[in-house]
């Protein structure tokens, strides 16, 4: 049996998400007696050999200048033809924006169902049973698919891709005919806040909600940020006020996260914003009102004022790192 | 221009959850619904486009009774027709996504909205599934969408940034937060809306390929520690996260 993971890769280097599915589609490759393909697509694709460190037997790799930059409909096509190629019964992407985009797509062509966004998997009987929260996270579906062919995403941050073993898989470059018409629609171009880590992808969150009283007062949170290498988070309050873009808003109408610490400064912890950010695996709670609902999923807590307490944060955390 | 969206009757995020008898979803008691919070932003969308280009815009639901209490909403706000493709049993995204392709291969939109993201099942995939079915061109994620003629130019969000997406109507479109902000309905739409019909229609029955088997509440925290109330806390932080937690 085949598993396919299709791996994203953007200027050159692959995503540790990418990494995250390959090791876990590893897992169940190894209890499933399976093996785990790799499929990477685009331009100029390097970096393949990493892929085997983390469990892949093979690599794919479909290279076209086409392919440069995303397409829906070329790259839906490309993973299908693929998938059908190679018999695999199981596709795992990382649940990325890419991934998010390709997966339905791909569930539609191989008449597959989809368990998106999951956050554990696991083998029963020989059945996959994948865990997947609803509800941003309020509660926890355990589902299984039924398809002959099966849809995995997995969720980034959750899943962990360990170190590699340095293994080296085989690499194929494989041509996949393409027309005019497979190019539906195409990204042209593609904007990067330079420097800017996105809490979906960060390992570690400070966010910032309304009680530092105005968008002046998130140079404490981005100076924090920064000693620990962090993404600078936010409460609908303050996105909704316009102190900070809404591309970094946690919560159940932001972005849902699980980086291994958030911490949340002058956040009350309103159900839709706990929803966001409870996976996290460390929460640290900083607010002056000690009966604030945040300090309900934190594992530490200040209950004081933010604006001593950041900034000696700050200070303290330079010290740990010798800067 | 004809413009579809459609549209998810969810429970208010400010529910706190419970699990209902079956131990597959959630106890509907006491529950207040709301239209999906990223749908209304795509009937928002929907709106400006008819005022833009003129047309009609067409609001569908697939689901229970219940959903026309959604689709009088969007009627308020200003959809000039409401579908309800009627249905109670349970189904899988694929399920829902093929209905709702099969209404809309009749119909043949120039142009389909919908949310980013259920927020009650979070799939994120049925606008992407439905594009496929019907053999469109899509743009997920969108903030931005500008349309000239036949030429649309949707901007999506990626990881730290955006792309554009070039594409031809008939296309789908999958809608963010930061697209627009959603009118509230005025007086006299709410008034209108009581008497505009809804269209009642039995969807393609489900054929389910994914099948829930549970539904439980997350592990319950246990306890944080309130490691004091002053910058004297600090430094007893800082050692826990790097000692105990080892996160930094
Ligand atoms: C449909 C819907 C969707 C929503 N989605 C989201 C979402 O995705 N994400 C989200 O975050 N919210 C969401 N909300 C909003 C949510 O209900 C809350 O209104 C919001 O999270 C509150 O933001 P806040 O915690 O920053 O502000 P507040 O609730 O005003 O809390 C401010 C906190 O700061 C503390 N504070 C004040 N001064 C200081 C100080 N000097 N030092 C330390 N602490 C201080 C206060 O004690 C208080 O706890 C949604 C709401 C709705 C209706
Ligand atoms: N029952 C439904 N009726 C109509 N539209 C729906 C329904 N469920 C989901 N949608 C649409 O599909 C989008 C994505 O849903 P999901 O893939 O479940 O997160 C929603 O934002 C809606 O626009």
């Amino acid at each position: 049996m085949n598993i396919l993971v299709i791996a994203e890769q953007r200027d050159g280097t692959i995503k540790k998400p990418s990494f995250e599915s390959v090791k876990a589609s590893k897992a169940l490759a190894d209890q499933l007696n399976a093996n785990v393909i790799a499929l990477l697509i685009g331009e100029n694709v390097q970096s393949t050999a990493n892929l085997g460190g983390y469990g892949a037997s093979r690599v794919i790799v479909v290279e076209n200048p086409r392919l440069a930059k995303y397409s829906s409909t070329a790259f839906s096509k490309i993973a299908s033809e693929i998938a059908k190629k190679e018999n695999a019964e199981i596709i795992v992407l990382p649940a990325t924006a890419l991934g998010k985009d390709l997966a339905p797509r791909l569930a539609v062509k191989l008449d597959a169902g989809l368990a998106a966004d999951c956050t554990a998997l696991r083998i029963e009987n020989g059945t996959i049973i994948a865990t997947r929260p609803v509800y941003a996270g309020k509660a926890l579906t355990d589902i299984r698919v039924t398809s002959p062919i099966k849809i995995f995403t997995l969720r980034p941050n959750v899943f962990t891709a360990g170190e590699s073993s340095g293994a080296s898989a085989k690499v194929e470059h494989i041509e996949v005919a393409l027309t005019d018409s497979d190019f539906g629609s195409i990204v042209t171009e593609i904007t990067q806040s330079v420097g800017k880590i996105d809490v979906a992808e960060a390992d570690i969150i400070v966010s910032g909600g309304r009680g530092l009283k105005g968008p002046e007062n998130f140079k404490m949170i981005e100076e924090l940020a920064e000693a620990l290498n962090a993404a600078v988070g936010a409460s609908r309050a303050v996105v909704d006020a316009g102190w900070r873009p809404h591309d970094e808003q946690v919560g159940q109408t932001g972005k849902t996260v699980s980086p291994s610490l958030y911490i949340a400064v002058a956040i009350s912890g309103a159900v839709q914003h706990l929803a966001g950010m409870s996976s996290s695996k460390y929460i640290v709670a900083i607010n002056k009102d000690k009966e604030a609902p945040i300090f309900s999923v934190a594992d530490y807590g200040i209950a004081g004022d933010a604006f001593d307490i950041v900034p000696a944060l700050t200070q303290e955390v330079k010290k740990l790192k010798g800067k | 221009m004809k413009i579809a969206v459609c549209i998810n009757h969810v429970p208010d995020t400010a529910t706190k959850v419970n699990i209902g008898p079956d131990g597959k979803s959630i106890d509907k008691a006491g529950v207040n619904f709301i239209i999906s919070p990223y749908d209304e932003i795509a009937i928002e969308e929907g709106l400006r486009l008819k005022e833009k280009h003129t047309g009609e815009v067409i609001g569908i639901s697939l689901g229970g009774d219940a959903h026309k209490e959604t689709l009088r909403k969007a009627l308020a706000m200003g959809i000039d027709k409401a579908v309800l493709l009627k249905d109670d049993s349970v189904r899988d995204s694929f399920s829902v996504a093929r209905a709702l392709a099969d209404y809309l291969k009749e119909i043949s939109p120039d142009i389909i909205l919908f949310g980013k993201q259920s927020v009650d099942s979070d799939h994120a995939a049925i606008g992407l599934m439905v594009a496929e079915m019907l053999g469109l061109p899509s743009a997920s994620v969108v903030v931005k969408l500008e349309i000239a003629e036949s030429n649309v130019t949707a901007e999506g969000e990626i990881e730290g940034g955006h792309e554009r997406v070039e594409m031809k109507l008939p296309c789908v479109i999958t809608a963010q937060k930061g697209l627009n902000e959603p009118r509230y309905p005025s007086l006299k739409g709410i008034m209108q809306a009581k008497n505009k019909p809804i269209e009642e229609r039995p969807p393609t029955p489900p054929q389910n390929k994914v099948e829930v088997l549970s539904m439980k509440k997350p592990p319950a925290k246990g306890t944080g520690k309130i490691v004091g109330s002053d910058v004297c806390a600090v430094p007893e932080l800082v050692r826990l996260l790097h000692e105990e937690a080892k996160v930094i």
